[in-house]
């Protein structure tokens, strides 16, 4: 209780940090298969986590084995930071004309959106700390959900004889191919996030066959 | 907000009827309401009696069977692919589902919710003519399968001989014919090159005016009745006898009795006054209602699509069922099954060089592994194999590899598709460790041989048992020539083998009970495979390579082989023998009442008579470790 006080005089948080917060409680009693998943994924200028920005985010939820579509997430954001090498990848012209919010924005429905789910992405560092430099651009803490990354959970399912020889990154074409994942919408954020929430139930079966995974085990890193 | 998501499930969606029917507008609302539902193998949609789901459903991805089931009846009614509709069901009628569908293989499917599409469809008469038509023409054909009970009330199908026979005849298109002027000789020419039994006499329209088969030619030229140039016209039988296109295999049958004939004219009306479309034969009638090896075999050899090598696949199950409920021999059985089952493999291979780009570069050879390898898989397993190419230069391996990977993909994949799961542990010619040149696998089994670790044991159980299945069998030959050169020059990999041999000891304990397992998922169960089958079949390994014999694979035929070459001997190897064949019966009827691989047993379900009969089978295994345990010296090693 006291440690609960003496942290909100510390700063004062906008409401919804702390509707994000209260979330996390009792993680470990729901089992794997009945917890809400969102698997999501960034567009960005470039890969330098100071310089550059944030573009789209798309996002799916889910719960067991199924995915809703209209309950997937897809934010576009007003930046100005403006990086023309990587406008090719990611067709994400700055005058495209697709409804713009602002960072602020965008990071206020995306952390209703995901609540306290265990967050899904490949390459998953990447992410978290495009997000966490948007929070901490708007004097927020950091993100508080656990993360899957799909590569790491792959090389989990792999057969022992092979692990000496495991490749270290596994590129999200390399895993749509040996999964058999058909590659729809590469290179856009929802696309690539539902193609990972795909790769990531595949791989959760293989690693599953007994029925009796945990918690443990699954967030490993 | 824009949902990039559902426009791409839209994409989909438009290219498979009902929904190529619907305006964009329209279907995009309905992709936005769509469910992605991931399925494993084995996985159940929805059963029959269950309260029908608010939503009808498409497959994405993969396969999904529904089945019908009643009592003892399970029948697979109809298998969906890509792009088919299932589950339609709540679009009729608040009644439970008739069927049971689950995932043939891993899946993915959409459900789709039945408002959003019964409010874009209900206004176009064209899209529900599509779906009555579908429902009500064909009781065999995709969409309709499931409701197929509801509609013909007193038609219910529970053995699938009924469902075949109102399939549609799958008869030879675009067959062999000869014009009325030819003479004998020309058409007998044609017969030849074309390897077939009959041809059709057509007239200047195409349409069918007389039929000649080999028996015609047999009784009318060369008893010396006719001339061999005398007008084919003289020679042929006629007028033909007439189906129509779609006919159902027991209407073609039907005909073929009432006519005393084998051979069926399809014109485009089903009269002889229209053009010829195809020629029906008695083989294809045989070939869907059959269920003899020679038939399952024939129609393997001549499948063009993995579709109809899985259907085949299926017809040698229930072959199967039949033999082990006529106690026939098991060793007969797994005969048959292997042939099958390796006709499988070749069918799939010579299919998959077809899809290929280009022919392979240099030569190869395919080989069965693990059970497949010894023949003795009855079952749907695993797929255990691998690939040897003939050597190439260096510079030229690395593409070389590349081709015949994605070759042994193509295969692979064919085969999962046709009901052999994926190896877990990936032990498949298109993992670049199994697909290797001859040198580069001649090196690999020294390796194993020369440097045994526990890597090398665990793989040489699936290796060490490998056959040919396709190719060149001169690489085998080759390769087998350097195993058995390089087992000449140790012993230690022996000892090895047979400690991995013995370290399951017998399965019965210390006061006469079965061990069971002892934790894990499969707590109080029997593991009959590797507690009683597997022992037997490691020991029966090592001693046939440590005697240097070749090609002898199967589990009973090398303790055969042995009883023959150490007479001291006889009686305990031919107990071994004995005891695999009962073994292996044993766990081929337990898989097949539970629709698995049968090797893990509830103890509890057998009657006393079975235990009985199971533990006299232990006692071979336990005299057979000890035998290996003397000869191979393995007291003080491990």
């Amino acid at each position: 209780m006291v440690f609960k006080w003496f942290n909100r005089s510390k700063k004062d948080y906008p409401d919804f940090w702390i509707d994000y917060l209260e979330h996390f409680e009792n993680f470990y009693k729901t089992p794997i298969h009945e917890t809400r998943f969102v698997a999501f994924d960034t567009e960005t200028t470039g890969f330098d986590r100071k310089k550059d920005r944030v573009l789209s985010v798309g996002a799916v939820a889910f719960t067991g084995k199924s995915i809703p579509v209209n309950k997937s997430l897809e934010l576009y954001l007003e930046q100005d930071v403006f990086n023309p090498e990587t406008v090719e990848i990611h067709e994400l012209i700055k005058s495209s004309p697709v409804e713009r919010i602002s960072e602020l924005e965008a990071i206020k429905i995306f952390l209703d959106y995901i609540k306290s789910s265990v967050l899904i992405a490949h390459h998953a560092n990447f992410d978290r700390t495009m997000i966490n430099e948007i929070l901490s651009r708007h004097g927020l803490g950091h993100l508080k959900n656990r993360f899957i990354d799909t590569g790491t959970l792959f090389n989990k399912s792999k057969h022992i004889i092979y692990k000496e020889n495991l490749k270290k990154h596994y590129s999200l074409d390399d895993l749509c191919l040996e999964l058999n994942v058909p590659k729809v919408d590469r290179h856009t954020a929802s696309g690539d996030a539902l193609i990972t929430a795909i790769v990531f139930l595949k791989t959760l079966s293989r690693l599953d066959k007994r029925k009796n995974l945990k918690w443990s085990y699954l967030l490993r890193t | 907000m824009k949902n990039s998501i559902a426009e791409r499930v839209g994409d989909f969606l438009k290219r498979y009827p009902p929904f190529s029917l619907i305006k964009p507008k329209n279907l995009i609302v309905i992709a936005t309401e769509v469910t992605i539902i991931y399925l494993e193998k084995g996985d159940t949609i929805f059963k029959k009696e269950e309260a029908s789901h608010n939503c009808i459903y498409v497959v994405r991805d993969g396969a999904i069977g529904l089945h019908y089931e009643k009592g003892e009846v399970h029948e697979i009614m109809n298998i969906h692919d890509k792009g088919d509709v299932f589950g339609l069901q709540p679009l009729i009628s608040n009644d439970p589902y008739q069927l049971t569908a689950t995932a043939n293989e891993e899946s993915i499917v959409y459900a789709i919710p039945v408002a959003p599409f019964q409010s874009a469809t209900d206004h176009s008469a064209k899209i529900q003519k599509y779906l009555i038509t579908a429902f009500a023409s064909n009781i065999y054909a995709p969409y309709t399968s499931e409701v197929a009970d509801k509609i013909f009330v007193d038609y219910l199908p529970n053995r699938s001989e009924d469902i075949v026979n109102f399939q549609t005849a799958n008869y030879t298109k675009n067959p062999i014919t000869c014009g009325e002027r030819s003479t004998l000789k020309t058409a007998a020419k044609k017969m030849c090159t074309h390897k077939i039994g009959c041809i059709i006499v057509v007239d200047s329209d195409n349409k069918p005016v007389g039929i000649i088969t080999n028996s015609d030619i047999k009784n009318k030229i060369a008893t010396g009745l006719f001339p061999i140039e005398t007008s084919v016209k003289n020679i042929m039988s006629s007028p033909v006898i007439t189906g129509k296109k779609g006919l159902t295999v027991a209407d073609g049958q039907l005909q073929m009795i009432k006519n005393n004939i084998g051979h069926l004219c399809i014109t485009k009306d089903g009269t002889v006054n229209s053009k010829l479309v195809g020629v029906l034969t008695h083989h294809d009638v045989l070939a869907t209602l059959g269920n003899s090896p020679t038939v399952i075999l024939k129609e393997i050899k001549r499948a063009k699509r993995t579709k109809k090598l899985r259907g085949a696949r299926l017809k040698a199950n229930s072959l199967l069922k039949r033999y082990l409920e006529q106690n026939i021999p098991i060793s007969h059985i797994i005969n048959v099954v292997s042939q099958i089952n390796d006709a499988v493999s070749i069918r799939a291979i010579d299919l998959a060089i077809n899809k290929m780009p280009s022919p392979p570069p240099v030569s190869f050879s395919w080989l069965a592994l693990g059970s497949q390898g010894r023949k003795e898989q009855l079952l749907f397993t695993d797929q255990d194999n691998a690939l040897v190419f003939d050597n190439v230069p260096e510079n030229q391996y690395e593409d070389t590899q590349k081709y015949f990977l994605e070759l042994a993909r193509l295969v692979t994949k064919t085969l999962n598709k046709i009901g052999f799961e994926y190896c877990e542990a990936d032990m498949m010619a298109s993992n670049p460790e199994w697909c290797k040149s001859l040198s580069e696998w001649q090196n690999q089994f020294k390796d194993w041989i020369l440097k045994p670790d526990e890597k090398a044991v665990l793989l040489s159980s699936i290796f060490f048992d490998y056959s040919f299945v396709y190719g060149n069998r001169e690489l085998i030959n080759k390769l087998t020539d350097t195993i058995y050169k390089t087992l000449g020059e140790t012993t230690l990999f022996y000892k090895f083998l047979g400690s991995d041999a013995i370290k399951s000891p017998s399965p019965l304990g210390f006061f006469r009970q079965f061990l069971i397992e002892q934790d894990g998922e499969h707590k109080e169960l029997f593991n009959i495979k590797s507690r009683a089958i597997m022992p037997l079949v490691d020991a029966a390994r090592l001693l046939i390579l440590s005697k240097q014999i070749r090609d002898v694979n199967n589990t009973s035929e090398r303790f055969e082989k042995l009883a023959h070459l150490e007479p001291q001997n006889r009686e305990l190897y031919e107990s071994c023998s004995y005891a695999f064949k009962a073994l292996t019966k044993f766990k081929t009827k337990q898989g097949l009442l539970n629709n698995n691989s049968g090797k893990l047993i509830n103890l509890e379900t057998l009657m006393k008579e079975e235990k009985l009969k199971l533990r006299r089978c232990f006692k071979p295994i336990q005299e057979i470790q000890e035998v290996l345990k003397i000869r191979f010296d393995l007291k003080n090693f491990m």
